[in-house]
């Protein structure tokens, strides 16, 4: 891993599903330590830039590099919570097997989890003050708890980027504030990418922010203009904004 | 019960019967999880042409089913995946294809087809030595695959996408588990017959998930139950002389449904 590279550099990124454009266009460049939240509408593209980070996604045009390699080479070091409502809350698995999971890129075929892999996993439990519940279910935890399960799961591996898909899905809000601190305390360690449909509750916490619908506007900084939000939304920024406009977005 | 078994055909009946219990115990448990039943009985139907194979090429039935059922597991995982077709469609259509392939060759050979039903339907009351041999090595296989790659099947079950995350080749190791799932089809087709393969499949697994929560347990579970079940089924096929492998689904499937009855009604 180059450390000196920029964490991802994304350069004229184009994504088709059945000829129809998801990316348009997308230049990103995230730096080390970021804290980046990309916000939009549903089905504008903001998972798929996600899964372009990782590799899962093969862009039709453009390239990605992550950490100065391929996005496939690269997962090694990239952390990865996907959205909350593509489970099997009644699968036979406990937390602590699913954390375990976290460590596959680590330990190899044939062989069972070394005692790294079990002293990761549970530094990523304690970390997520989860540790008490390791052998509970994965079904029978509240929707905050599952999602520190699955934040821990992805710190397991040691993370230098971290990518989170509408982490506060299934969250109430005290508990979305506790998580958001939570994130405040990661990014210290690792950059993290957030997206969310929520424009409001990311843009409280994050330190910079873009708009994503299916392009991307971005600015290096917490600064959106207002032909920025109309693009993506397609409606009226005061609507967002709840009569507002710019108020959380210029505020820090 | 017992002075039935100094019949060796009931020897090696309850012994297959253990054998097959081992295998769709294991593979059972993860077709269930995995919510992959529809291909699971897609591949031991589409099996029936190996079948049809063995008996045009004038071997063991069984030795046809092997390539054939191996072979339509990896073209089912293989166009489930890729191909643009909906992946139900595209299993509905080698599932039958596979079968349509199996009646042409049986109709091609000369002569009557003799025991064609034991395996459609399966008689555990006729299993030969050498079969159980073969069950026993696939059963072995079976073992071998799932204790090496134990964590890397329970990360694609639960998370296929967050497994490839992890450096896990998830289509790859899909394929392994198809490939899994047509040897437990080979192991039961002698017990069952390839129709009713998916019984064996699927009932053990879903009642032992009623009781644990934990992958490995559930194994077990399932081959106990799975066990228990097919000697019982044995043992009342053969005091109402009735067909084997109908009287061990029937079983299971009594009981299963009385026990969710049960708590049904308790909770």
């Amino acid at each position: 891993m180059n450390m000196n590279a920029d964490v991802v550099v994304i350069k004229d990124v184009w994504v088709h599903y059945d000829s129809i454009p998801v990316l348009e266009e997308i230049n990103l460049v995230i730096k080390e330590h970021d804290f980046l939240g990309i916000i939009g509408v549903n089905g504008g593209g903001k998972s798929t830039l996600l899964k372009v980070i990782l590799g899962l996604v093969k862009p039709s045009k453009g390239t990605v590099t992550v950490f100065g390699d391929t996005p496939q080479v690269s997962r090694k070091y990239v952390g990865y919570v996907p959205q909350y409502s593509l489970f099997d809350l009644q699968f036979p698995v406990s937390v602590w097997e699913v954390v375990l999971t976290g460590r596959l890129g680590h330990t190899g075929l044939f062989k069972r989890y070394s005692e790294e892999d079990k002293k990761a996993a549970l530094d990523a439990l304690t970390e997520m003050d989860m540790l008490e519940y390791k052998d509970r279910q994965i079904g029978k935890l509240s929707g905050g708890q599952r999602q520190r399960v699955f934040i821990a799961r992805a710190l397991a591996a040691n993370p230098k980027l971290l990518l989170l898909d509408e982490p506060a899905a299934g969250i109430d809000m005290v508990m979305q504030e506790e998580f958001y601190e939570l994130l405040e305390k990661l990014k210290t360690k690792m950059a993290i990418v957030l997206v969310s449909h929520d424009i409001s509750a990311v843009s409280v916490y994050v330190d910079k922010i873009a708009c994503l619908n299916h392009r991307l506007y971005y600015h290096d900084s917490k600064e959106l203009t207002a032909e920025d939000l109309e693009a993506t939304y397609h409606c009226p920024v005061e609507l967002i904004a709840h009569g507002v406009p710019h108020r959380v977005l210029k505020k820090h | 019960m017992m002075e039935l078994l100094q019949y060796e055909f009931i020897r090696n009946a309850i012994m297959a019967g253990i054998l097959a219990s081992i295998s769709c115990g294991i593979i059972g448990v993860y077709v269930v999880v995995k919510r992959i039943v529809f291909i699971s009985g897609g591949i031991a139907h589409a099996s029936f042409g190996g079948i049809g194979l063995g008996y045009y090429l004038g071997i063991n039935p069984i030795l046809g089913v092997l390539p054939f059922s191996i072979a339509s597991a990896l073209s089912m995982g293989w166009v489930s995946k890729r191909s643009r077709l909906p992946e139900d469609t595209a299993i509905g259509i080698l599932w039958a294809m596979g079968m349509s392939i199996g009646i042409i060759l049986v109709s091609m050979t000369p002569g009557y087809a003799p025991d064609l039903m034991t395996y459609l339907f399966g008689n555990i009351l006729t299993v030969p030595f050498s079969d159980i041999v073969l069950m026993l090595v696939l059963d072995a296989i079976i073992i071998l695959v799932v204790y090496s790659f134990y964590k890397e099947f329970l990360a694609l079950c639960f998370d296929e996408e967050f497994a490839t995350v992890r450096g896990v080749h998830a289509e790859r190791l899909y394929l392994v588990l198809l490939c899994l799932i047509a040897l437990t089809v080979v192991v039961l087709i002698r017990v069952v017959g390839v129709i009713l393969v998916i019984a064996l499949l699927t009932i053990p697994a879903a009642m032992s998930r009623q009781f644990t929560s934990n992958l490995k347990k559930m194994m077990l579970l399932s081959i106990l139950f799975g066990a228990v079940f097919s000697s019982g089924g044995i043992w009342l096929s053969y005091l109402f002389d009735v067909p084997s492998g109908a009287t061990i689904v029937l079983v299971m499937s009594v009981v299963y449904l009385l026990y969710s009855l049960v708590k049904g009604i308790s909770s």
